[in-house]
């Protein structure tokens, strides 16, 4: 029940993201899809995913955007608009994109999968939580990718430092 | 507690997948852009987290979906860094505007 709400939610204030004109409606509708996609994140057993979803996207990612908004665009200004085009084609592809992904998904009969039968879902529910199952993993299995993802955090630390200063005053 | 069914969540993740194309293909400020970018991360990220629940030893999905958060986090840092160099260069922020101005 919880759930449907949660995605209700989460599809409702992605559409009017994308139907609304106003940028900065465009990135608060953002903000709830997000806080709805962590709250469907808790239910589907996946609590520090949740946490992090919470932490990177609405307290990093969703502030650099409203960044992005503010420093692009002057706010009295009609550049505070964003203007639609290619509507027909846009709504056309996306429409075609949802019906075959989900005319997919009915026709896939997901549940049915062996392996997905064989699966014990019960351990999740029993477990308090992943955090230290993770924490385990990205020491031992998943080391390499976790430094890779360090070094990636760096350069684009670096990366995006260098390009949004101004060259000719340094 | 009863669980989602599968088709559900892979449902929504469609519908938000579709929706963030959607704002990719009609939008023309670049920062819109950006915010349907993340609309399609987060529907890929559910279907993963959505099938890591079949996965409780390992947490395959759970590990991947924290990797695709750690890299879209990173692409959006340089990407609004990279729309602000523009904005000042071109003093718009309109994609449509840039290419034409580009163009002349």
């Amino acid at each position: 029940m919880l759930f449907y709400i949660f995605a209700v939610l989460a599809i409702l204030s992605g559409a009017y993201m994308v139907l609304t004109r106003n940028l900065l409606y465009a990135g608060f509708s953002l903000l709830i899809t997000l806080l709805s996609i962590a709250g469907i994140y808790v239910l589907l057993f996946a609590d520090f995913i949740a946490v992090t979803q919470l932490m990177v996207y609405v307290g990093g990612v969703l502030v650099l955007i409203l960044f992005g908004i503010m420093l692009s665009s002057r706010v009295h200004d009609k550049s505070v608009l964003s203007e639609n085009v290619n509507k027909v084609w846009g709504t056309l592809v996306a429409g075609l994109i949802l019906v075959g992904l989900s005319y997919t998904i009915l026709k896939a009969n997901i549940s049915s999968l062996p392996w997905l039968q064989e699966a014990e879902t019960d351990v999740l529910a029993q477990q308090k939580s992943t955090v230290q199952s993770i924490g385990v993993k990205l020491m031992t299995d998943f080391v390499l990718p976790f430094e890779i993802a360090s070094l990636l955090l760096l350069i684009a630390l670096m990366g995006a430092a260098y390009i949004a200063t101004d060259n000719q005053k340094v | 507690m009863e669980q989602i069914p599968l088709e559900h969540i892979l449902l929504l993740s469609a519908a938000l997948f579709s929706l963030g194309i959607l704002a990719v293909i009609t939008k023309r400020h670049a920062v819109v852009v950006l915010m349907g970018i993340e609309l399609i991360f987060n529907a890929a990220n559910l279907n993963l987290v959505a099938f890591s629940r079949y996965d409780p030893s390992l947490l395959q999905g759970q590990l991947f979906s924290l990797f695709v958060i750690v890299v879209a986090a990173a692409e959006a840092a340089v990407a609004l860094a990279i729309v602000l160099r523009v904005y000042q260069h071109f003093k718009t922020a309109n994609l449509s505007e840039i290419v034409s101005e580009e163009n002349r």
